[in-house]
């Protein structure tokens, strides 16, 4: 137990065996030196929406909203009036008088939705009495319309009143929703993705369901925008289709099959029922170019240009994955149920221009013994040049449940949240440390003391 | 903690003088004096031939009955004055009282006349037993005394004359505030008397004036009978007057002390005694005086029946005088006697001691920015007598110690000493000055200066500390420092001091509010310029006077070399290069801890503390004691544990150290060797928790710097370990079973320095002087960084990258190692945050760490 404990290193190798990898203490490459935990949630934390450069909230399942200053740390207001945990949440921007305010929407299990102001901490509307609890937002922003998804689709207007709404759905009802160019809107239900069209004649608006796409064989978990031509949608087992955003055909149609090696002993066989489980599209988040997918514990980045794998990790965190995002910088994050934020980045392999060869799987080496065994099935890497190995560059370990959510600041920070009730922000310490100097000789200057 | 007595007392000049010479010695202000060195003088052994072990407190009455009389003794114990004669210093220090402060009916007017007068502070002298003394004459009015006024006094007694004298104003002050607690019990008390008594005074004359009804009725108007009767009824008319008046006067008494910064302070530590003082403050407003009378005499009316008396008092010899008890409030009187304590513990021990604490104080006050990391908070105790240095301190421009090396002038020394003059001053509290109480004082100092003269002068002994000795002049040169950084102190409060004398008179008797002035009091007129002849005659007739300035104005040569001993020798305590602290250790391992008298004598007990008794106690201040002898387990944590200095790395650069272990002994008493090192300890030591069996999370990590963490086999035990594990790389493990440390490497000299196994270092205290010294320049290392402003500002707007390099290079300059550069970064963040403040309530700090690979080490 003791070695365990004090062993360092090697103690946790042996913890490790079967995750994904250790990168260590050493991480020169990851700047997040501070961090500052923000206590006010008595429950899971499950959503993030940035209000403003300075401003988020969260919300989750202790159905109050926060609002947080990501410099401070200081909580603004907590809005209180749901009564049940919330299950959507969303930014609302519009313009009255000349400036341009942001508002938020909730929606809550108690079959409620609220909008709130974030500069009073007041609740300015309120309907209850919904026929289904709202499992997602959409705020149409060219609109001025909002969209609330449950087992039906509700189309509202800025003053809280109901536009227009769909027919009662199936009980699964709709989980995702993004919008689509001319006014369509495509949602996800269970193994289908619906295209709703709005019609707007005068104030008047109305919905209508334009097609069914059911070429998924499971439930689709995740369903995003790639760029003003395609959509994305991920399922249960592995399907990651590509749609095209205008006549919604299939552009590109990946299966990510994670296979086990054929001859392993009787426990490997057990995990691979697992396995199963494992291959589900649990998010996906894309810059235009990239779709990073967090399939089960591991991470996939698809070209949606090449239409091909550009690299992959079968296990990147020790559990699911729940949240991706992709950098600017070619960096990638991710966090997980096991309750650490993983930072990745993009490397080209030594051997760029080499034909596949032994020596090729020989790089995946890193990867863990059993990748290396199998490697990804041939089809998927058509091209090998374009491969590129995911490399872990440092981890962000404070909350002790799985993390939710994250969401970036850019140099101010990066929020994450927790099943733990805590929200975390990580900081750049040496940044923090210089902005701290000057505050300090401002504060000098104030008092005259330079 | 830079000049600590135990450090100065073994500095000899001939030991270092010459092999020692550092570039960089100490500025000459914080050198404290030297002792003056003989072949064979103990620092601690007693010169003098008191009849009393220790310093007390005396209070005596002059009693109309008895005479001066001692009352008690402050400590309280019969063993503190030895064979020391009470009744007869009681006599010498009440036949000092010049005050006569006249009550009676003064000349022109009607009706007796309460005189408001200022305390008055002597310094006595007494050769024949060796005793010195500060001595406070106040006055306390009793309806039933003579004149109502019952002279009593309080002394300081101590057979070091050099204390007296050079803590003369901190004991003027302290006294002051005991003085002013006695007084106004004693104003309320004296106004309950007084209502009593008029309202027996208004039934006698309600009684008399049925009889006399009664009398014209039955015997005519004019029989002997009816006359004598109304002779009585003019008498209690009369006297109902009188009493009136005095009420009145008693009641109105001028609210400038109620002022008062430091009283009103004490009285807000005591909740019960507000509405009291509340009580007190409602009577002192003229408006809401009479009203607030009546309507405390209303509520008194149930209480008390009114008796009939006769309107001849008795005489004085028959009746029995109150106690001090009970001529005060019984509150006011026992908050009279803590504040005695407080004083008699803050001038406890050698005046050594006392002058390098206050000077230690008065420097940590200028340290604000900085103080908060290393240094220890006061003791509770100690704050009282650091009142007057605060005072100083919160005008920077003001230099606390005025060493210009410039003998000093004859002048400020006797301003000095012509604290014994002071003339009682005239507390004008209605209408314009009388000229008849004007006339009064003035005679009344007049005789106070002959008294006083003549206590000094008839002491044979005087001539003992007057003669000139080699080892003399170090005292005496002590004295002009003294002397002079208590002119510099008090200088600014002087014209505030000086308006308090003749107090300007504006409606309602509203004196100019004057905090400053307050605190000093009387004492203002040390400063005033003395008349000239004033001076001459104070140097003739006062022996204490002449000696030192003669000699330093006349011998400039002997005056230059006490310059340089002082600046030398400092460095010698206080720069512990290897070669000193090796010599100074074996220096305090010769002391035998026995000869060391009581300033020192609380150290000596961490020699011997093997008993770790945890300091951690809930809800109570760390005192400078638990961490002197957490110095003592500190060194020997050093000596044990090889990789003591990574431990300490991780304390000093903010990483939070876990001491695991199964028995709560070993890890407390590791934790207790460990928390002086860590920064920013808190007051109630926040930042360290001794003893956790629950596993912690991530926010204790920000709280707590230094965790001591149960090791347990149980389900707890394995969340712990589990705890341990996840956040492995915020934290260092020191398992005190295994005797193994988990945390990252440290390379760089500095901590070997600070915690050198080999050290020669033999005590306790001394270590964590030791370490308090290197700490202070580590401190200032992490000031300087925090504040060097062009390491910090980015050129201009693209310019992020220079200012890292920028920083790196610094501390690169300063000779710091990456980690040692650590070390300074965290205290600087420290420094920051601190300054800024700028966290709002209820928002967790920042909490920063490094990602670096650990080691494990072993013993």
């Amino acid at each position: 137990m003791l070695r365990w404990i004090l062993g360092g290193r090697e103690a946790q190798g042996t913890v490790e065996k079967s995750a994904a990898l250790f990168i260590g203490e050493e991480q020169p490459k990851n700047c997040f030196t501070e961090m500052q935990v923000l206590k006010g949630h008595f429950d899971i934390v499950r959503f993030l929406v940035q209000i403003d450069d300075l401003r988020f909230a969260s919300a989750g399942d202790d159905s109050q909203v926060l609002i947080w200053n990501v410099e401070t740390g200081e909580c603004l207001f907590a809005l209180r009036g749901h009564t049940q945990q919330i299950t959507a949440m969303t930014s609302y921007t519009f313009i009255r008088g000349r400036n341009a305010h942001t508002a938020l929407i909730t929606a809550s299990s108690d079959r409620t939705l609220s909008l709130w102001d974030p500069d009073s901490g007041h609740r300015v509307q309120n309907i209850s009495d919904l026929q289904s609890s709202v499992k997602c937002l959409l705020v149409l922003d060219r609109l001025d319309v909002w969209l609330s998804g449950g087992n039906e689709l509700c189309v509202w207007n800025r003053e809280f009143e109901l536009q227009c709404k769909t027919v009662h759905h199936s009980d699964a009802g709709i989980s995702a929703m993004v919008e689509l160019p001319k006014n369509f809107i495509a949602a996800a239900m269970d193994k289908e993705i619906v295209i709703f069209k709005l019609n707007l004649s005068g104030s008047d608006i109305a919905v209508m369901a334009m097609r069914h796409l059911a070429d998924h064989q499971d439930t689709i978990h995740s369903l995003i925008n790639i760029n003003g031509d395609l959509f994305a949608s991920g399922s249960h087992i592995g399907e990651l289709i590509v749609w095209d955003s205008v006549d919604w055909t299939i552009q590109a149609y990946e299966h990510i099959l994670w296979e086990e090696p054929a001859g392993d002993s009787q426990s490997e066989v057990k995990l691979t029922h697992q396995k199963q489980i494992e291959r589900s599209i649990q998010h996906m988040s894309s810059d235009g170019e990239y779709i990073v997918a967090a399939v089960g514990s591991g991470l996939y980045v698809y070209n949606v240009l090449m239409k091909s794998v550009v690299a992959y990790r079968k296990i990147a965190h020790d559990s699911n994955v729940l949240h991706t995002m992709l950098q600017e910088d070619g960096r990638l994050m991710s966090c997980s149920e096991d309750g650490s934020v993983r930072m990745w980045e993009l490397q080209d392999l030594p051997l760029p221009a080499e034909p596949a060869s032994s020596g090729f799987f020989g790089m995946f080496g890193t990867f863990g013994r059993s990748s290396k065994q199998t490697g990804p099935p041939a089809k998927k890497i058509p091209e090998v040049p374009s491969l590129r190995s995911l490399e872990l560059i440092g981890d962000l370990i404070g909350h002790s449940g799985a993390v939710q959510m994250f969401l970036s600041f850019k140099e101010k920070g990066l929020v994450t949240c927790s099943t733990d009730h805590l929200l975390i922000v990580w900081k750049d310490g040496e940044l923090q440390s210089q902005l701290r100097s000057l505050a300090v000789f401002r504060k000098l200057e104030e008092n005259q003391e330079l | 903690m830079i000049g600590s007595p135990d450090v100065v007392a073994f500095t000899k000049e001939d030991d270092f003088g010459d092999s020692f010479s550092d570039p960089c010695s100490l500025p000459e202000e914080f050198s404290v004096p030297l002792f003056a060195h003989t072949a064979s003088a103990n620092p601690w052994t007693k010169t003098s031939y008191a009849k009393f072990p220790k310093d007390f407190i005396l209070i005596s009455e002059f009693s109309e009955q008895v005479g001066p009389q001692p009352l008690l003794t402050i400590p309280n114990d019969p063993k503190v004055c030895g064979t020391f004669d009470l009744n007869y210093f009681s006599l010498r220090i009440m036949s000092v009282d010049y005050q006569a402060s006249f009550v009676g009916h003064p000349p022109g007017s009607n009706y007796p006349k309460l005189n408001f007068v200022e305390d008055s502070k002597v310094v006595l002298g007494d050769s024949k037993e060796g005793a010195f003394a500060y001595v406070h004459h106040l006055t306390l009015y009793d309806l039933e005394a003579r004149g109502f006024v019952r002279p009593f006094c309080m002394a300081y007694i101590s057979a070091d004359e050099r204390k007296i004298m050079h803590q003369f104003q901190e004991m003027s002050a302290e006294f002051s505030k005991a003085s002013e607690f006695l007084k106004s019990g004693n104003r309320r008390a004296f106004a309950n008397e007084l209502e009593k008594k008029l309202k027996d005074l208004e039934y006698t004359r309600s009684v008399l004036h049925k009889e006399t009804e009664l009398q014209k009725m039955n015997n005519g108007c004019y029989s002997t009978q009816a006359i004598e009767k109304a002779n009585e009824l003019a008498n209690v008319e009369k006297s109902i007057y009188e009493h009136k008046d005095l009420l009145r006067q008693i009641t109105s008494y001028p609210s400038r002390k109620k002022k008062d910064v430091d009283f009103v302070h004490r009285e807000a530590e005591k909740p019960t005694d507000m509405s009291v003082m509340d009580d007190t403050l409602n009577l002192n407003h003229s408006d809401t005086g009479d009203k607030a009378v009546e309507t405390e005499s209303d509520s008194r009316k149930s209480t008390y029946t009114p008796q009939l008396i006769k309107a001849k008092s008795a005489k004085c010899f028959d009746k029995r005088l109150k106690t001090m008890e009970e001529l005060c409030d019984t509150s006011f009187f026992h908050q009279t006697l803590e504040q005695l304590n407080i004083i008699e513990k803050s001038f406890r021990g050698d005046l050594c001691f006392i002058y390098t604490s206050q000077i230690d104080r008065a420097l940590l006050s200028k340290q604000r920015v900085t103080s908060f990391l290393f240094e220890a908070e006061r003791d509770q105790e100690c704050e009282g007598t650091s009142k007057s240095f605060n005072i100083s301190s919160n005008n920077p421009t003001v230099p606390i110690l005025n060493l210009s090396g410039e003998p000093m002038s004859l002048e400020s020394y006797t301003t000095c000493i012509d604290v014994d003059h002071i003339k009682p001053s005239v507390e004008s509290m209605e209408g314009p000055p009388e000229s008849s109480t004007s006339d009064i004082t003035q005679e009344t100092s007049e005789a106070a200066d002959t008294e006083t003269k003549g206590s000094f002068s008839s002491d044979k002994s005087i001539e003992a500390f007057g003669s000139v000795s080699p080892s003399s002049l170090h005292v005496n040169f002590f004295d002009g420092l003294e002397r002079r950084s208590k002119v510099s102190i008090a200088s600014p409060s002087e014209n505030a001091s000086r308006s308090i004398a003749i107090p300007p008179r504006t409606s309602d008797g509203n004196l100019v509010p004057m905090d400053a002035a307050c605190c000093i009091g009387q004492d203002g007129f040390i400063f005033d310029e003395p008349l000239p002849e004033l001076a001459q005659e104070c140097c003739g007739d006062t022996v204490v006077n002449q000696e030192p300035q003669s000699l330093l104005q006349g011998d400039p040569a002997l005056q230059v070399d006490y310059i340089l001993e002082d600046s030398e020798s400092p460095n010698m305590g206080l720069t512990f290069s290897d070669l000193n602290a090796t010599v100074l250790s074996e220096e305090v391992a010769k002391i035998n801890i026995e000869d060391v008298s009581d300033s020192t004598s609380f150290m000596s007990a961490s020699t011997s503390s093997d008993r770790a008794v945890s300091p951690f106690t809930y809800g109570s201040a760390l005192t400078l004691k638990q961490k002197k002898k957490a110095g003592h387990s500190a060194l020997r944590f050093i000596r044990q544990y090889p990789f003591a200095q990574q431990a300490i790395f991780c304390l000093l650069s903010g990483r939070t150290l876990v001491i695991l272990g199964v028995d709560e002994g070993t890890v407390r008493k590791l934790v207790n060797a460990l928390f002086i090192f860590v920064p920013n300890l808190g007051k109630y030591g926040e930042t360290v928790q001794p003893w956790l069996s629950s596993p912690f999370q991530l926010t204790d990590l920000q709280r707590w710097k230094l965790i001591g963490l149960q090791r347990a086999v149980s389900p707890a035990g394995s969340s712990i370990l589990h705890s341990l594990n996840r956040y492995s790389r915020y934290i260092s493990i020191l398992d005190c079973d295994n005797k193994t440390l988990r945390c990252p490497p440290y390379k760089g000299t500095l901590i070997s320095h600070l915690a050198d196994h080999r050290t020669q270092i033999k005590r306790g205290s001394t270590y964590f002087l030791h370490v308090q010294g290197m700490l202070s320049q580590l401190t200032a290392k992490a000031f300087l960084y925090t504040f060097c402003h062009h390491i910090h500002l980015p050129m201009d707007v693209n310019d992020q990258g220079s200012v890292r390099s920028r920083r790196t290079n610094f501390l690169l300059q300063l000779g710091y190692t990456v980690e040692e550069s650590k070390i300074v970064q965290y205290l600087s963040e420290l420094i920051k945050q601190h300054y800024i403040q700028g966290a709002p309530k209820g928002v967790n700090p920042s909490f920063c760490f490094n990602y670096t690979t650990s080691y494990l080490y072993k013993i």
